[in-house]
């Protein structure tokens, strides 16, 4: 049997990546501890450039490679680019090093049991742990093969290469240990479960299609053969396994408990990039594989849609700690971008586009900003402390304040123009009742994104609150991009949505 | 190439608002005058704009249009006419002497004034972009922006109660603005179906949209703008609103701000949805009728002033939008004459309350009493804004109530009679303010209150001296608005019920008598 042929070229973002990743493991190795921190970090960030620069190149390339399992096409270049530009900046906050004193937001070592003899050696002799540099780089590689994979066997693998490093570094936080091992631990189980639901409809696809491929589900669905029932039972479980991933409800469970645990820069860079790919793979999913029974997923879509709005924002409302709050305002967000999903249309492509590009920048900005608000136990990331942050540390609140009003979709910033997108996608694909839910939802949402900033703006600042760290260039200069990004996609959208539009296109 | 004279009127408050926020903290006097250089600097273009604007010539002046967001359609696309025109200068005299008057506001907040001054100009900015835009979503966005700042002013220097207003009042709007986008997005679809994906305005008018959609659409956008220029049952963030806010930020508020509302409704929601605005002006007109009469009602058993005059602009509010809705062209002239004076007389009402106010802090009437006599100059002007405010000929505001009745009676009979209840509310509700505050036995402690400072004459004088130039030539003034109103009413026209026929027809029947 001879070895395929591989399309190098297009593959080559994606073999930077993991090839990094992969480099990342020998250092870890080879390279004494003084300089492996710097080492690590100059490779991550080296390598996502190199990638990032192969992804524009590439730019308006069309073709299904490595045997038909990957296609490299608008969406799937978008998606990689972006997810580039967003590691990039979470590498970035992942090197800062100052707000904790020389130290980073990682355990020293995360065997170490919390509360240990081991543990305060490691940390009295400021050991740094290296290793969430390749990790991440692994999960970064999943993530852009999530959103290119073109068969549901490769999709799975994408799966599993963005979760398994995801689970570990979520039991990394340096401070409140127990918290963040609990949160990896759940993550690990619901997400392994999400994942084997995954396979098992991918199973019964297969077994109504007689292949794994696109392309090949697609043709079987026009000519109609096959047993109806393996069709609708698949797309059902592999709806729940994508689903999970994207933070819909129901399989919202995980979200707050993980981005509550989980050290914040990590949180930040799964908020961003995770939903980016995972969205990316559920439209290639139900667009490319599955749009000829679009009657029969749409319903479905339009439940979860409604149910994930509402049930986000409304429990969002009663959050008191900012990254569980910033949580449920994700999954608001994740309903949000699902009501353009089941428009199965060429603009509601772009619109999630440019709403996931718009949505990471801004969600890894505020948590970014979560991560200099800190009292002696770490981060305070109870809100009762953010009273009166304005008056302590104005630009700081302010900044804050702008990703709030971004969230909230207020015109001027990045989220207005997101929404504007997905809401008249939706309503041109006849999901105006979704519209209407979506604007009602909005404008609770706005109650509790404005509670935040009354309470930093408004209120007199408590006795005994949380200071405000000075961060290293690392930090500032990631917030800095978060908030130009911010801003220049409100005022200036039209360069990303040409980009997002013309990228829109899938290839069978 | 040509001077781009509205995007420069847009440009001075904007690029003011970005001045005085960067003046360093602690010079308060510096950022104060900065901002009010910049407000003049914005009334002097705003003036060169208004000279240029012609009689009878385009309905659009001095247009600019630039593709802004290409991919949806959305454009910079500027233009003025005559409501624009009228308004514009509503808000240009406006800023620099609720400038004037905001001066010492902060400060007796303990407060720094910086922020105050630069979101004032800010708003500015948003407001004039509000009356130019010819672009829907550029009119939606600002729409929408200014509340942020406004959210802001109420909330970091009002009174007690202050965040509670502020945020009732960005929800309360909010919420409205939401819906709003919701119909946008659905005219814009619309335009979509129709092959032309655009949000300019002149596009979207021409569009034949299905009396079904436009029912729904008309809906979404008046409820934003029911909210804005609170109509009943949408008014109660206003009253508090008015209350919490410091005197010349409600001033602010609903003299020229909350006007963005009503302009919507003449020039949005009626030429756009011209079937649904003719089918659904009956419920309107009775929401407008129940606002003059229960603003009026309300504000007469108010004991705080500012509430007090809160509740005034409610009843005011209801006249403008009765105008508009009576869907004729007198009614809807005397609507936009009435917003300018309105304007004019709550600015003056509520910045003389301020004075009084600042020195005796106390919003409730109770606390005051007898002052005519230590303070006969407080006690004038507040006279005299108080008569402009129940519409005493001839001051301007008689001119405007009798043109909306005029125009609803042709329409609309009972509602014109109904209406002009409201105008013998206002006497009663402003004379009764008057006499508990200033006239009878002097309190004991009142004695060493101070008469009007120079500063404070300077902001009344110009307010006292346009209520009378517009109520004694109001020709320049209609003309311009005429000029806009005719056009746009003319829209409706097409497929409104024949207004003016059973009029003649019953003045026909009159004269076979």
């Amino acid at each position: 049997m001879n070895a395929p042929d591989l399309e190098y070229a297009a593959l080559l973002p994606m073999i930077i990546v993991l090839g990094a990743a992969v480099v990342g493991v020998l250092v870890e190795a080879f390279v004494p501890r003084g300089p492996r921190h710097l080492v690590q970090v100059l490779l991550a960030l080296v390598a996502l450039a190199a990638a990032f620069v192969q992804v524009v190149r590439l730019g308006g390339t069309e073709i299904v490679g490595a045997v038909g399992s990957v296609a490299i096409d608008g969406p799937a270049l978008f998606m990689q680019g972006t997810v580039l530009v967003l590691a990039f900046v979470s590498v970035m906050f992942f090197a800062e090093r100052r707000i904790e004193g020389g130290a980073d937001a990682f355990a020293p070592a995360a065997s170490s049991l919390p509360g240990s003899e081991d543990e305060r050696v490691l940390v009295r002799e400021r050991v740094l742990q290296t290793e969430v540099y390749p990790l991440a780089m692994f999960s970064v590689g999943g993530m852009m093969l999530f959103p290119a994979a073109n068969d549901l066997l490769m999709m799975f693998v994408a799966l599993e290469i963005l979760s398994l490093p995801l689970y570990l570094l979520c039991g990394m936080a340096r401070r409140r240990r127990l918290l963040s091992q609990e949160a990896a631990l759940k993550y690990f189980l619901l997400g392994a479960f999400a994942s084997a639901f995954f396979l098992f409809g991918a199973a019964f696809v297969y077994g109504f299609s007689g292949s794994v491929r696109f392309s090949d589900i697609d043709a079987a669905l026009g000519a109609r053969i096959g047993q109806e029932g393996l069709l609708l039972a698949g797309v059902g479980l592999m709806a729940v396994g994508l689903l999970f991933k994207i933070g819909a409800v129901p399989f919202h469970a995980w979200t707050p408990d993980v981005y509550q645990g989980a050290p914040t820069q990590v949180t930040a860079f799964m908020a961003a990039c995770t939903k980016l790919a995972a969205f990316g793979a559920m439209l290639r999913l139900f667009y490319v594989a599955l749009g000829g029974v679009r009657t029969d997923w749409q319903p479905m879509l339009w439940a979860v849609a409604i149910v994930t709005m509402v049930v986000g924002i409304i429990v969002a409302l009663t959050q008191t700690d900012v990254k569980r709050m910033l949580a449920y305002s994700s999954i608001a967000h994740a309903g949000f971008i699902l009501t353009a999903l089941v428009a199965v249309d060429q603009v509601a492509v772009s619109a999630i586009l440019f709403y996931l590009a718009t949505y990471g920048f801004t969600t890894l900005g505020a948590f970014a900003v979560v991560t200099l608000v800190r009292d002696a136990g770490g981060e305070a990331t109870h809100l009762s402390k953010w009273a009166g942050l304005g008056k302590r540390s104005p630009l700081l609140a302010a900044t804050f304040g702008l990703f709030l009003l971004a969230l909230a979709g207020i015109p001027l910033t990045s989220g207005f123009v997101g929404k504007l997108a997905v809401f008249s996608a939706a309503f041109q694909g006849g999901a105006m009742p979704l519209v209407i839910v979506g604007v009602v939802t909005s404008a609770v949402a706005a109650f509790f994104y404005v509670r935040v900033i009354v309470l930093m703006f408004f209120s007199e600042p408590a006795a005994e609150g949380p200071s405000v760290a000075v961060p290293s260039m690392w930090t500032t200069f990631g917030i800095g991009v978060g908030v130009a990004a911010t801003v220049l996609l409100g005022v200036m959208p039209g360069p990303l949505l040409d980009l997002a539009e013309q990228a829109s296109v899938f290839i069978r | 190439m040509t001077i781009p004279w509205l995007t420069l009127l847009i440009a001075a408050p904007a690029l003011g608002a970005v001045l005085t926020a960067l003046v360093p903290a602690g010079r308060g006097t510096l950022a104060k005058q900065v901002a009010i250089a910049f407000s003049l600097l914005s009334l002097a273009i705003a003036i060169a704009v208004i000279a240029q604007f012609e009689l009878g010539a385009d309905r659009y002046q001095l247009v600019e249009q630039q593709a802004w967001i290409d991919a949806l359609g959305i454009y910079w696309a500027l233009g003025i006419d005559g409501i624009g025109a009228a308004l514009i200068a509503l808000t240009a005299v406006a800023t620099p002497i609720v400038a004037m008057a905001m001066w010492p506001e902060a400060e007796a907040e303990k407060r720094d004034p910086k922020a105050f001054f630069a979101l004032l100009l800010a708003v500015e900015a948003l407001i004039f972009t509000a009356f130019l835009a010819k672009d829907v979503l550029l009119f939606y966005i600002v729409f929408e922006a200014m509340l942020i700042p406004l959210y802001f002013m109420i909330g970091m220097y009002g009174g007690p109660q202050r965040r509670y207003a502020a945020l009732k009042f960005l929800l309360y709007n909010l919420f409205g603005g939401l819906v709003m986008l919701a119909a946008v997005i659905g005219l814009y679809v619309q335009s979509v179906d129709a092959g032309n994906a655009s949000f300019l305005l002149t596009d979207l008018v021409a569009l034949d949209i299905p009396v079904e959609t436009q029912r729904w659409l008309f809906l979404g956008f008046m409820l934003a703008f029911a909210i804005k220029a609170p109509l009943w049952p949408f008014h109660t963030w206003l009253p508090d609103a008015a209350a919490e806010a410091t005197p010349s930020n409600a001033a602010f508020l609903s003299g020229v701000a909350d006007k963005v509302g009503t302009f919507g409704m003449i020039a949005l929601a009626v030429p756009l949805f011209p079937a649904a605005a003719a089918e659904f002006a009956p419920v309107i007109v009775v929401l407008a009728v129940i606002s003059i009469v229960y603003g009026a009602l309300l504000a007469i058993g108010q004991t705080d002033m500012k509430r007090l005059i809160g509740y005034t602009s409610i009843s005011h509010f209801g006249f403008i939008v009765l105008g508009i809705f009576a869907l004729t062209e007198r009614g809807a002239t005397g609507s936009t004459l009435y917003m300018i004076n309105h304007g004019l007389s709550t600015i003056a009402l509520f910045v003389i309350v301020g004075f009084m106010i600042s020195r005796r802090r106390s919003r409730l009437v109770a606390d005051y009493g007898g002052m005519q006599k230590t303070t006969p100059k407080l006690a004038g002007v507040f006279l005299f804004a108080g008569l402009s405010g129940l519409a005493l000929p001839p001051l301007s505001t008689f001119l405007s109530e009798f043109l909306v009745i005029a125009g609803t009676f042709e329409q609309y009979r009972a509602a014109a009679v109904i209406a002009t209840v409201g105008i013998v509310l206002a006497a009663l509700y402003i004379l009764w303010l008057y006499q508990r505050t200033m006239t009878g036995p002097e309190r004991a402690d009142i004695g060493a209150t101070r008469d009007l400072g120079r500063r404070e004459i300077a902001v009344v004088t110009p307010l006292i001296a346009l209520i009378l130039a517009i109520g004694f030539f109001p020709r320049t003034v209609v003309d311009v608005i005429d000029d806009g109103v005719g056009p746009t009413l003319a829209e409706v026209d097409v497929e409104a019920p024949p207004p003016l026929v059973s009029v003649t027809d019953h003045a026909a029947e009159g004269n076979d008598e």
